[in-house]
């Protein structure tokens, strides 16, 4: 048995089979534990009666990607695994465990071990047995979880549901853990590292929502759409127990007027949603640079164009966030580059939004969206939003006050003798509608100087590394680039990782720093038509050689194809 | 009313010094001045007043008040001004749209702004065309009424904004006429101190793409009976009326709409709690 730096489990079943569940303890007991872990989960697009897998990495130091292949596939039953086939890689290593029947011929194609057991049957055996929890106690058990770590942890969960439901799964997960004395995992798990941060238990929807509600955000508009719901389902009882609301839209070309309405009336105000969604708020938006209204919206892309697949990740609403808008438009766009980044992310756009008084779209996606991971509690941070205020009754206000840093101060209603009204026209200083080409042009060079004579600091990117190759990405790739360049470094590469975290406004001149000494320069993304890499090469200068990977969703790209890449391109 | 000093208000308080848009003799002129004047018989300052709309000839009237305004985009009045006043229910919000903004393209978010009941006033400047865009038909255009886009009528019934907005949980819904200020002015009052969705219609003729519409001087005429808070009575009345009928039509008391705001309760720091592991 060999040591590893991480462990990938892959706990799959029939919708209502409580593949989920176990995937959720499995990662709560390793978290609990110690270990980092992130977990996704696929589903089906049924609400109910369809095929679910939680696909599981553990490791001794932060998951932000998936590994290329797992280590032990757990079936709770075998129906409809086939259709997972391209997300489970499984290799010879790899240990598979289930019901000797039906075993699918994708998996004994693999040529990994399959061992049967007949979790069923076993589950029968107790009383009130489920098969879930026999799988759940075969995973800890050949991890190397304590089972006093599971007791504590059904304790917590199933409290509501009574003591008999309690024994029930605690028998059935001894069962598990008996089952696996017999079986010999190939890789092992070191002990967890110690850590100074408390351990978070966390999604990245979730983390959005705080991050929204850290930055300062206290009013939430909300249309449903898939994967974005989360996030608006945590502020709604949240943003009440601050003092703040959500109010549930009729649409989305609702949801963006409602959260303009708001921040007009002096409360930062977010929604979040997913690329159709977005598509419809495009107008509104534009009416938010044009009037600086201060708002942030979410998008947690998913594949498109039009439905796409609602419950998988991409990269491609990245064109629609930063060049969607009518007219000439400057705006804000960032992306987070991890569960935990959603957070920062968030919280920093509220902040950049309210000191910029301009609309700020965050491009988070499915991925870490609905990913959930134990993290360690991330540091904070000081950025909660303040916008600048009109006092009022002094001369004549004039709320779109040229000059300076461009940003001129804004009014709240009810200030006395700072009435103006808001508009999408083209005004002049004082706001009233205008025509003439000197307020036209005074007006988009203030909202374009304000953003670009902003210091965004050193958060505008993560940089890291050295050397004359740079592997350029964004977002939630970040991760699986990070990983590749350290197993690169490891075989001798030396190469750079390069992820802007602001993708709105450009930063020609932190991006030139960035590239100095590079001479090869590979781009990451999950698009089809390579949507970063023409925005790179319309914004930046790039350097030397340049090479271009990129593969829509719905598979994630593993960090074992970003590696083979950069070693391609050594030979 | 935040300021506490108690200040005589006139109607020119609430005017701005802009000059409006509107072609001489249109009806929308006179309700700015109804406006101004049900403003100062509210006696609210105007900075505690908020007149927000969407895009056509009516929308261009915040700006001519000297409230707190926004002038957004087409048909998103109402959810503009939702987002407002949930969050700043001190404020009293008034919203103004035409037929073709209000019925067409904002069509959806009228019928939730009627059901979601916040307490606000949506007023309705009805001059059954597109004048900004120079004549086209609107939802409440005869089906016969001959344009360039529509040659020989659209042979669409119009719309019947009242009856849907009682259909749709309005909770106090008025007929108004321009040329009528003293009326018009008293409606206003009247809604907006109505507490929930209040929708006021007020009929504006367009001189310019509508002339046959300076007949509605004459057609005009008082409901002949009280307002009612029955809405099934104040439906089958509205189904069966010439359109031209004024005056409080339905007085409904449902409970305005409005989440608690602004009553915090638990510390920012504390909601990390249920991440801890």
């Amino acid at each position: 048995m060999r040591e590893t730096p991480s462990v990938s489990v892959a706990i799959v079943g029939s919708g209502g089979a409580g593949a989920l569940t176990t995937g959720n303890l499995l990662l709560e007991a390793a978290g609990t534990a110690g270990w980092h872990g992130f977990l996704t989960r696929s589903v089906g697009p049924q609400i109910r009666g369809g095929e679910a897998a939680a696909l599981i990495r553990l490791s001794t130091r932060p998951v932000e990607c998936p590994a290329d292949c797992f280590d032990l596939l757990i079936a709770v039953d075998w129906l409809n695994v086939d259709r997972f086939h391209g997300e489970i890689p499984l290799g010879p290593a790899s240990l598979v465990i289930g019901d000797a029947a039906d075993v699918p011929a994708g998996i004994t194609a693999s040529g990994a071990r399959v061992v049967a057991m007949p979790i069923k049957d076993m589950a029968k055996a107790l009383p009130d047995g489920r098969p879930n929890m026999i799988a759940l106690g075969i995973a800890a058990g050949l991890l190397g979880l304590r089972r006093e770590v599971l007791a504590t942890l059904l304790g917590k969960r199933l409290a509501d549901k009574g003591r008999a439901a309690i024994d029930a799964s605690t028998a059935a997960i001894k069962a598990g853990f008996d089952a696996a004395a017999t079986l010999e995992l190939a890789v092992r798990l070191p002990d967890p590292e110690p850590d100074a941060a408390s351990r978070w238990l966390i999604s990245g929807n979730e983390a959005t929502g705080l991050g929204a509600v850290r930055g300062g955000i206290r009013f939430a508009a909300a249309y449903p759409i898939t994967p974005a719901t989360e996030i608006l389902e945590w502020l709604a009882p949240n943003l009440a127990k601050v003092g703040g609301v959500l109010m549930q839209a009729e649409d989305e070309l609702a949801s963006i007027n409602m959260i303009i309405g708001a921040s007009y009336g002096g409360t930062p105000s977010l929604t979040a949603t997913s690329g159709p969604g977005l598509s419809l708020m495009m107008e509104a938006l534009g009416l938010a640079t044009a009037a600086e209204i201060p708002i942030v919206v979410v998008d947690v892309m998913r594949a498109g164009p039009s439905t796409g697949i609602p419950t998988k990740s991409e990269q491609a609403d990245l064109n629609l966030a930063v060049y969607g808008f009518h007219g000439d438009a400057p705006h804000l766009v960032l992306a987070p580059q991890s569960v935990a980044d959603c957070l920062f992310t968030t919280q920093w756009a509220v902040f950049l939004a309210e000191a910029l008084q301009a609309p700020a779209i965050v491009l988070s996606d499915q991925f870490i969206g609905q990913a959930r991971a134990a993290i360690s509690r991330p540091a904070d941070v000081a950025f909660i939003g303040r916008r600048l205020a009109a006092t009022g009754l002094g001369e004549t206000y004039r709320r779109y006050a040229l000059g300076g840093s461009g940003v001129s101060p804004m009014a709240v209603p009810g200030t006395r003798g700072a009435q103006y009204t808001a508009d999408g026209l083209t005004h002049n200083e004082q706001g009233l509608p205008s025509g003439s080409a000197a307020d036209h042009g005074g007006q988009l060079d203030k909202r374009r100087d304000k953003l670009e004579r902003f210091s965004y600091g050193d958060r505008w990117a993560s940089l890291e590394g050295d050397g004359d190759l740079a592997v350029v990405t964004w977002g939630s790739l970040t991760g699986a680039v990070r990983e590749a360049l350290d197993r690169a470094r490891a075989d001798g590469v030396a190469a750079r990782l390069i992820a802007p975290r602001l993708l709105s406004p450009v930063q020609p001149e932190r991006f030139a720093a960035a590239l100095r000494g590079v001479s090869r320069l590979l781009v990451v993304e999950q698009t089809h038509g390579g949507q970063f890499h023409r925005y790179l090469r319309a914004h930046y200068e790039l350097p030397g050689d340049v090479r271009a990977f990129h593969r829509p969703g719905p598979l994630p790209i593993r960090p074992g194809e970003i590696h083979r890449e950069i070693l391609e391109w050594r030979s | 009313m935040s300021t506490a000093e108690t200040r005589a208000c006139r109607p020119a308080d609430y005017r701005s010094d802009v000059k409006p848009v509107w072609c001489p003799g249109c009806g929308d002129h006179h309700i700015l001045l109804s406006f101004t004047r049900a403003f100062a018989e509210l006696g609210q300052p105007p900075e505690q007043i908020a007149v927000f709309s969407g895009i056509g000839c009516s929308s261009r009237i915040p700006a001519y008040t000297n409230c707190y305004g926004f002038h957004g985009v087409h048909g998103r009045s109402l959810a503009l001004a939702a987002g407002l006043k949930v969050t700043r229910p001190d404020l009293t919000v008034v919203v103004a749209s035409g037929d073709g903004d209000g019925y067409s393209i904002g069509g959806n978010h009228f019928l939730h702004a009627c059901r979601r009941n916040l307490d606000l006033t949506y007023v309705v400047m009805d001059n059954r065309v597109y004048g900004m865009t120079k004549g086209q038909p609107s939802p409440t255009t005869e089906p016969d009424f001959d344009t360039a886009l529509s040659p020989g009528g659209t042979g669409v019934s119009p719309f019947h904004p009242l009856v849907i907005a009682l259909a749709s949980g309005a909770n106090f819904v008025a007929r108004a006429f321009s040329g009528d200020l003293n009326g018009t002015t008293g409606i206003l009052v009247d809604a907006i101190r109505h507490p929930g969705f209040s929708f006021v219609e007020i009929l504006s003729p367009c001189v310019t793409f509508r002339p046959d519409e300076k007949e509605w001087k004459g057609k005009v005429h008082q409901a002949p009976v009280q307002a009612t808070d029955d809405p099934g009575r104040a439906a089958r009345r509205l189904m069966t009326d010439d359109g031209f009928n004024v005056g409080v039509l339905y007085r409904g008391s449902r409970r305005p709409y409005r989440p608690e705001f602004g009553h915090a309760g638990v510390d920012v720091g504390e909601l990390e709690k249920e991440f801890a592991l």
